[in-house]
This record gives C-alpha cells, structure tokens and sequence, in this order.
C-alpha cells in the first residue's frame, strides 16, 4: 500500500460507511425511532430518537472499520472451514472433551456448586442432547430438520402419558418414548424425504406445528393448552427421592444414610442427562464410523453420486432421521420427568430454532461444538436478565454471521472416519 | 467375438416437445470398450443418464447380460442399478464428495458390501467380528486402486483438495470400488492435458484387461477415443449415424459431415482437446 | 348457501392478502432458488409500520380515509422495501454459491432476528388499532342469515387484482421483468450478457416486501390488530399458497394464495376452527409428495 493510496481508501471507506448509515437511518427511523403505545384502547405513538442516533452512528463506525481495514487483517475467514485433521493433530480437542467431560462429571461434587448452578448445567445438557441428536439429521445427514421440536414433544408426552395412565416408570418408558419419537419420524420422513433440501425444511417446520396444533387442541387426551401435571418423578433403581417414602418403600436418603436433601434428587437428574447425553455422544461418534454413517455424510456431500454408487437414498435419510427423532425423543421424556409438567409451550417453533442455533453455531457435524454453543445460548442469558429480552435477537444474529463468516460453524473441523496409517502410506 | 454385455434397443427420450434421443440401437460387448461420441448436444449424456437410471426413458428396452441372468435396466430404479445391475459411472461435472477423504471416497463405494456385513449396522455397533474384516478387505481393495491411479500418499486429504486431474481419476478409481460389470465414463479425459490423456488411455485399457469388464466412453478427445475403443458408436441430433471400428467411422461420409458441416472428403473427425 | 357465500368472500380476501406475499417467496425462488425464510417477517413490519402511520395520522386528526390509506401505503411500502433490500444485502447476497444449507440457514437467523428485534422495540403486546374503513354492503339478506360484503373486503380484493396485472405488465413488458426472467434462466449467463445480476435481485427482494407491505397494511385494516407474531404463521401459509400454486409462477402464487384462503374459511366454517391451520400444513405436505410441481409450476428436470 502507497502512501498516496490511503486517503483514497479512506474516502471511499467514508463513503461506504455514510451509504450504511442512511440505510440504517432509513430502517431504524420507523421501528426504533416511533413506537406505539396502547392508552385505553387508543394506539399513541412516542418517540425515542436517541436510540436512532447510537444505532445510526454504530453502523457508520461499524462499516468504516470495516472498509478500511482490508478482509486480510480480519479474521482469517473460510479458509480453515473445510479443513481435515491430519494425523496426530487432534490432540488439542481431544484433551478439550477430556476436560468437559471430567469436569461435567465432578460438577455436582464441586464446593462451588448449589442448586442454581446445578440446575442450569442441566438444561445445557438438556440442549447439549437435543443437539446431538439434530447433529446426526443435520450435521451428518445435511438434512435440515426444523421440526426437531416435534419429536421432543413426542418424547415428552409418551412419557407423561404413559406414566399417568399405565403406571410405568421412567425407565420403562424411556425406550418407549424414543421407539414413539423414531416411528414418528419414520412416518414423517417417508414421504417427504424425496424432497429438495429446502422444501424439507419447511416440511418439517410445518409437522412440528401440527404436533403442536394437535398438542393444543386435543384435551382431552393431552390436557389441551393447560398441560399434564403431576408426571412421576424418575427413581435411583426404585429408591424415590422423597422425604417420607411410601409404606414398604425405601427412600434414596434412607438406603444411602443420608440426611433428606433436594439436592440429591437435582444431582441424580443431572447425572441422568449427562449419561444420556454421552450415549448420545458415543453412538454419534461409532456410527460415524460405520457404513451407515459415511452413507449419511456423503448424502450430505452429493446426492446424486450417492445413487450413482448404489446407495438407497430414502433409506439412508430415513434412518438418519428416525435416529435424530429418538434421541429427541429420549431428551423429551428426561424434560417430562425433570419437570413434572408440560404443556404445548414448551413445544414452540423457538425451541426448534434454539436446538438449529446449537447445532449451525457449533460447527455441524462437530461434537464439542455444541457443547461449546449449548453452553453460550442457555448460560450467557443467565447472565444478566436484560440479556435475556435480546437472547432470541442475537441468536438470529449470529446464525447469519456464522454462516457469513464460517459456514461451517466455530468449530468446524472433521475427523476422517477412517484413516491409512503413515506406514501404509509410506509403503507406497 | 467377445459376449455382449449391454443391449440398448430403440431408446428414445422426449422432453417435452424435444427428443433428446431417437430410437437408438447398439450394443457393448463385456472386455472392450465402446465409445459414443457425437458433436455437442446429441444425446450422449442424456443415454448415460437413461442408462443409470437417472432419466426413465420414454421408449426402449435397455437389457444388460449379467452371470445371473438378463436384467431390464428401464425398470429399475436409479441406485438399484448401481447396487443389483453393477452399472457403475461418472459424471461430465466430477462428482466426488469434497469434503470426505480421498479414501472415505473409496470406503463409500463399497457401502453395500459393508452394509450386509455390518448387519445393517446393528452388528457393527456390538463389534462383530465379520464387519472388521469387511472393513479390512475394503481398505485393501480401496488401497489397491489408490496404488493404480498413484494417490496412496494423499489417501487422507480431503477428496475435493485435489488437483483436477486427480480427482478424474479418483472418480474412475471409486466407481471400480463398486466392482461393477459395466463402467460408464462421461468425458474422463475433459481438461486434462495431453500427458494425462495419454496415462488415461493406458489407464483404461488396463482396467479392461485386468478386469474384463465393459466400458462406456462418451468422449471429446478423439485421441483417447481413436486410441483405445473397440468399437465406436457416433450419435448427432439423438440418432445414431455410424458405428464400427475407429478405422471404420473415421472414413464414414456421415461421420465427416456431422462433426464438419460441409461434404469434403478426406477430413477426420478433429481432433477435440 | 348464504353462510357458503359469506365464507367464500372472506376465503377470498385472506386468500388475496396470502397471495400478495407468497408473490414474494415465488419471485424470490424464481431468481435465486431460496426460500427466503424471512420473508413472512417482512410482511410483518409492514404492518407495524401500517399500525405506526396510522397511529401518527389519527394524531394529526388526518380524517379523510383515502386520503389516510394512501399515505401509510406509501410509507409502509418505502420502509418495507427498504427492510427487504438490507435482508437481501446482509444476509444472502454473501452467501450466493456458499453451501446448500447456508442461505436457507442466514434466512431462518434473518427471521428469528426480524421477530425479535421487532418485539423487542414494539412491545410484545397486540396492538389494537381504531377501525379506519367500517360498514360495506349487504349483498343478499334472508330471514336469519346476511352475507355482507364489507368496504375493506372491496378495497382489499380490487387493491389486490390491480397489483396483479400491474405486476404481470411489469414482468411482461420492462426491461426490469426481461432482466428478471433472464435472471431466472441462468443468473451467470444473465450476467455475461451485462445484465445487473445483483440489482436485479435486489429489486426483485425490494418488489416481494413492496407487496408484503401492501398485504401488511391490509390485514391491519382488516383485523385490527396486529402483533409480532403475524409473520411466522402468514409466512408459512403464503409459503404454501406459493408451493401450491407451482413456485416460480406468479399466476401461481395467486391463485394458491386463494385456495388456501378458502380452505381455511371453509374449513373453519363447516369443520373446527382449531384445526384450520392443520388443513394448510396437511395441503402443503401433499402437495409436495403428489405434485411437487405446483398446480401451474414447470417440471424440473434434474440437472445430473
């Protein structure tokens, strides 16, 4: 760069700017800058063009800063996305789920830890699972699900109502939950996983509403908008987590000796998820592994080679499909049974978003990546409650940065499923 | 005469009010290579696209002689005829999966042998033994085609990081993976330089001696198709106007005329690099 | 029959307001081949932007009721439109050629965001709005039962029928329309031959929310009210009207638009009005299985 080139660079930077701040100027002007507000029955429009002012002049210096310095300087963008571990180069992730791992399982032990921190790491599990699940749908399967919701609901109310009305406990319901979940998606997938990508995704967006529609509307065998109630509360091998157990039964804290504490009940249930969550893991990681796996991912590659090469298609989606529907199913009895209450709101179309934004900001296909992005969307707005009215306007956000600026997600990095060792190589 | 491998009898597709193909006849025998060649746009994609199943054509009975018995290709679906037919292919726009490695290419070639070994992955999943030594078998096969087409050392790059050529030859090497009884190659040689049209043509003709299959070859280079087919069918505007030997239809008036437009006599059809 | 004649004029107008924005969604996959997810969020801030302007207007005591409809369309068709070229700009003009997922994913980000930042600033609340047009016109009365056809159901469907033929003129006859269809063929030979490739589909985004605009402004007359939640449900069922209708062909989006209108009117007429939205959902996935094509959409043959 000449000396003589900068101030062009700046003018031209100024300019580009200025042209994105009247742009903001215009879209900020009626939506921030006017806003209604209802006086008895008649709308009043206030004024706040203070806030057109910061915002009007964040995207000035914004875009400045970006026009001037040269995308070199920025983050090294899309050349890492597509990037392959070479041998012996895994170590840093590697030692990274060692550490999560272990301080996942420590946590409830850890003297930092009260029922508050316990029952946040629960729900990031709960997250944690469901994206795990989506992972093998859309990760692997580059099969865009944004029905997953549905399947959680299913999972759910399988177990609620299965429970309630034949008296079964968690964990004769759990397999039956997820079978419920898979046969769903089976019957789903069948038809419509001959569609085009995107005609898929709204497909599935449309059946989540539906459940949900049925969910709301069928009161009598749902409970309507109200819910189910009173859903039993999973035991440790028969032992229940109450203070004064049953006659003839035998509670957690009397077996073990120990003082009744609630606590006991939220750690046995944080360790339950954690389990389910590492099954989850586990299978993801084997199957990836196996024929099955590969097929799931070089659909997501090229379809049509697919086929070219003998390989079943609808089949192949299907099963990945009724997979991803059964962990969710599995996640959506553990919610059941860690609330004792549900209802259609817990099943909304945001709760399908949430689990996409885990799976698209994570790295699709990536393990520790949803954690990391699980993590980030359940504890930042736990954070600061203000936080939490804009949580959904930043997940939004991110979801187009991510995919601006590293398609692939934070950490997207794929590890061949099989590998020639070096000696293997060198022989050649 | 060797033993016909594929017989294609008046295949005629219609798009609309286009016909892409018109009743065309011709057939490949097993160990030798036919080649359709034809100017832009005559339909030789279209009767690749026909014959793996992509397109069902409108008209025409397509029968490939296999060990077991006949089978009518127009009436099986397209992955179907990768899978039971053994019609194996690549594409004009090289299809590889781009971001899987050079051998998970090759691994996924063999899904269907794998598949039943691993028990519909329910085996697999417990450890049996029978899917590692599929596995097994599958990377030696998979290493022997890495040897043939010299990529062994790149075996664990991502596919889609090759240089073009490579990764021509990568797509030839993974439709072999699929073992199948006839390979379809849609312009292999497009964009490789003369040095590497010339490796193709040894390439292929080892592939048809060792493995005594037949092959398919839509081809522009006319010295990869002059070089190595057995037999060559010529197609302009879906028909088929000559076929023969080399020597055969690079005398056929016909020939002359479709690739040249004009009637002279002693033109060849050119030489397309 | 006069309850059948009742409902079939309602289908209709909710059928037109469908039509409007599934214009967008057809126009926008024409051109570029996304589902541009957002596009029921656009809608929807014009009719935000409708309940603002008239709001603004009913404090200057501005009575005169054309006069007034006039001008929030236009303010609300300038600001919408303004939405949809910086969606457009932002979200998935970088994206073009990226990976199949990618656009639909930025589209899905887009809409979350819109909803959000939308109900972040105007309040969650459904904003109830003073009727502005009221009465209409009894067509046919019996003993128990009058079928009406109220002034914003006219004002509704002729606003609709006259932006249908100056939307097919324009398609049809301006260089801006060649270009598009041009666009619409092959982007990239488009360009070769020096069409603006990116200010067409700019002005193809712009056009789409200039019409959700329109349709925004007309359910806020029509109902009343309006809340941020609009665009997700209107966007799915303009979504299916386009599918429906063939996506890519404009007559299409109409005429799907309508038809869902009056499954949803008579659906909700003769059967539950609790499952109404399911009959959009069921016709959307079946649609899709038997007849991906649309009712007047081309075949696409795939490209292998």
């Amino acid at each position: 760069m000449t000396e003589a080139a900068v101030p062009t660079r700046i003018a031209s930077a100024m300019k580009e700017a200025g042209l994105a701040a009247f742009v903001a100027l215009v879209l900020a002007m009626p939506m921030v800058g006017l806003y209604t507000v209802d006086e008895g029955g008649v709308l009043v429009v206030r004024t706040r063009f203070d806030w057109v002012l910061i915002g009007v002049l964040v995207v000035f210096a914004g875009r400045l800063a970006m026009a001037y310095w040269p995308a070199t300087l920025r983050i090294p963008a899309r050349r890492d996305a597509a990037h392959v571990a070479a041998d012996g180069h895994f170590n840093i992730l590697k030692f990274l789920g060692i550490a999560a791992i272990s301080l996942a399982v420590l946590l409830p032990v850890l003297p930092v830890t009260d029922r508050y921190v316990i029952d946040v790491a629960t729900t990031v599990l709960i997250y944690v699972m469901l994206g795990w699940g989506l992972n093998i749908v859309v990760g692997l399967a580059g099969l865009l699900d944004l029905g997953y919701v549905a399947f959680y609901a299913v999972g759910a109310y399988s177990f609620a109502l299965l429970a309630r009305n034949f008296g079964l406990n968690f964990w004769e319901c759990l397999p039956l939950a997820g079978a419920l979940a898979a046969l769903c998606g089976i019957l789903l997938g069948f038809p419509v996983l001959r569609l085009r990508g995107d005609y898929l995704a709204i497909v599935t967006l449309g059946f989540g509403e539906m459940i949900r529609i049925v969910l709301i509307n069928w009161q009598s065998f749902t409970g309507g908008p109200n819910g189910l109630t009173s859903i039993p509360r999973p035991s440790f091998f028969g032992l229940p987590f109450t203070r004064n157990p049953e006659e003839g039964e035998t509670a957690f804290h009397q077996f073990f000796g120990l003082e009744f504490a609630p606590y006991h009940r939220l750690a046995f249930l944080y360790y339950l998820i954690l389990a389910l969550a590492l099954v989850t893991n586990a299978f993801t990681m084997r199957i990836r592994r196996l024929p099955i796996g590969r097929a799931w991912e070089a659909l997501r590659e090229d379809e049509i080679a697919c086929r070219a090469l003998g390989i079943n298609p609808t089949n192949t989606k299907l099963t990945a499909f009724a997979i991803g529907a059964m962990f969710g199913g599995f996640a959506g009895s553990f919610f059941a049974a860690r609330q004792g209450f549900i209802s259609p709101e817990s099943f909304t179309f945001i709760e399908s978003a949430m689990i996409l934004a885990v799976v698209v900001l994570g790295g699709m296909g990536s393990q520790i990546g949803v954690v990391l992005a699980a993590t980030l969307l359940v504890v930042l707005p736990e954070l600061g409650r203000e936080f939490a009215e804009f949580r959904m306007v930043l997940f939004g956000a991110a979801m187009i940065a991510i995919m601006i600026w590293r398609p692939h997600g934070l950490l997207a990095r794929r590890d061949p499923s099989i590998v020639l060792p070096p000696a293997r190589r060198g022989a050649a | 005469m060797k033993p016909v491998l594929l017989e294609v009898e008046h295949l005629t597709m219609r798009f609309g009010g286009l016909i892409a193909v018109d009743d065309l006849s011709f057939a490949a025998r097993q160990g030798e290579i036919t080649a359709i060649i034809g100017p832009n746009g005559a339909g030789k994609t279209t009767v690749f696209n026909c014959l793996t199943g992509f397109y069902k054509p409108t008209v025409g009975r397509l029968t490939l002689h296999h060990p077991a018995g006949p089978l009518l290709l127009e009436q099986m679906e397209g992955f179907r005829i990768a899978a039971r037919a053994r019609v194996a292919r690549t594409f004009q726009n090289i299809r590889l999966f781009p971001r899987m490695t050079v051998l998970e290419n090759l691994i996924v070639a063999q899904h269907n042998v794998l598949m039943r070994a691993s028990g519909f992955t329910l085996g697999a999943l417990f450890g049996l033994p029978r899917y590692r030594h599929a596995e097994q078998d599958a990377l030696e096969r998979s290493c022997l085609w890495l040897e043939r087409i010299g990529l062994v050392t790149r075996a664990n790059d991502e596919a889609g990081s090759l240089p073009y050529g490579d990764q021509r030859r990568l797509e030839i090497a993974r439709a072999m993976c699929t073992d199948p009884v006839l390979l379809c190659l849609d312009e292999p040689a497009a964009g490789l330089n003369p040095r590497e049209s010339a490796e193709l043509n040894q390439f292929l003709t080892g592939i048809r001696e060792r493995e005594k299959i037949g092959i398919l070859l839509i081809e522009h280079d006319m010295s990869v198709v002059m070089g190595i087919s057995d037999h060559i069918v010529v197609l302009d505007y879906g028909k088929r106007i000559a076929s023969g030997s080399p020597g055969t239809v690079r005398r056929d008036p016909a020939v002359i005329r479709a690739y040249l437009g004009e009637p002279e006599s002693d033109a060849v059809p050119a030489e397309r690099t | 029959m006069e309850y059948f004649l009742q409902q079939a004029i309602n289908g209709i107008t909710l059928g037109a307001i469908y039509g409007l924005v599934a214009i967008g969604y057809t126009m926008v996959y024409g051109i570029i081949g996304m589902i541009n997810f957002a596009h029921g969020e656009i809608y929807m801030i014009g009719a935000f932007v409708a309940v603002i302007a008239f709001s603004i207007l009913a404090m200057f005591g501005i009575a005169n009721v054309p006069l007034a409809i006039l001008i929030v369309l236009a303010v609300a068709v300038i600001f919408t439109s303004a939405y949809g070229w910086t969606v457009e700009r932002i979200a998935y003009r970088p994206l073009r050629g990226s990976f199949r997922l990618a656009p639909l994913i930025s589209a899905i980000g887009m809409s979350i965001f819109l909803q959000n930042y939308v109900q972040v600033l105007q309040g969650a609340r459904v904003k109830p709005l003073q009727p502005v047009v009221t009465g209409g016109l009894t067509i046919m009365r019996s003993d128990h039962f009058t079928v009406a056809l109220s002034y914003i159901q006219i004002l509704i469907i002729l606003t609709t029928v006259v932006l249908m033929i100056g939307f097919s003129l324009l398609i049809a006859r301006t260089a801006l329309g060649r270009a598009q269809r041009a666009c619409e063929q092959d982007l990239t030979m488009a360009a070769l031959l020096g069409i603006n490739v990116d200010r067409t589909i700019s002005l193809t985004f712009v056009l789409g929310a200039g019409l959700a605009a329109v349709a925004g402004v007309m359910v806020t007359l029509y109902y009343g009210v309006v809340d941020f939640y609009i665009g997700f449900q209107a966007g799915l069922k303009a979504f299916a009207a386009a599918v429906l209708g063939g996506i890519g062909s404009l007559p299409g989006a109409m005429l799907g638009g309508l038809l869902i209108g009056l499954v949803e009117a008579f659906w909700a007429a003769y059967f539950t009005v609790e499952y109404k939205d399911l009959a959009t959902f069921a016709i959307l996935i079946l649609v899709l299985i038997f007849r991906p094509t649309g009712l007047l959409g081309r075949p696409d043959v795939e490209k292998v």
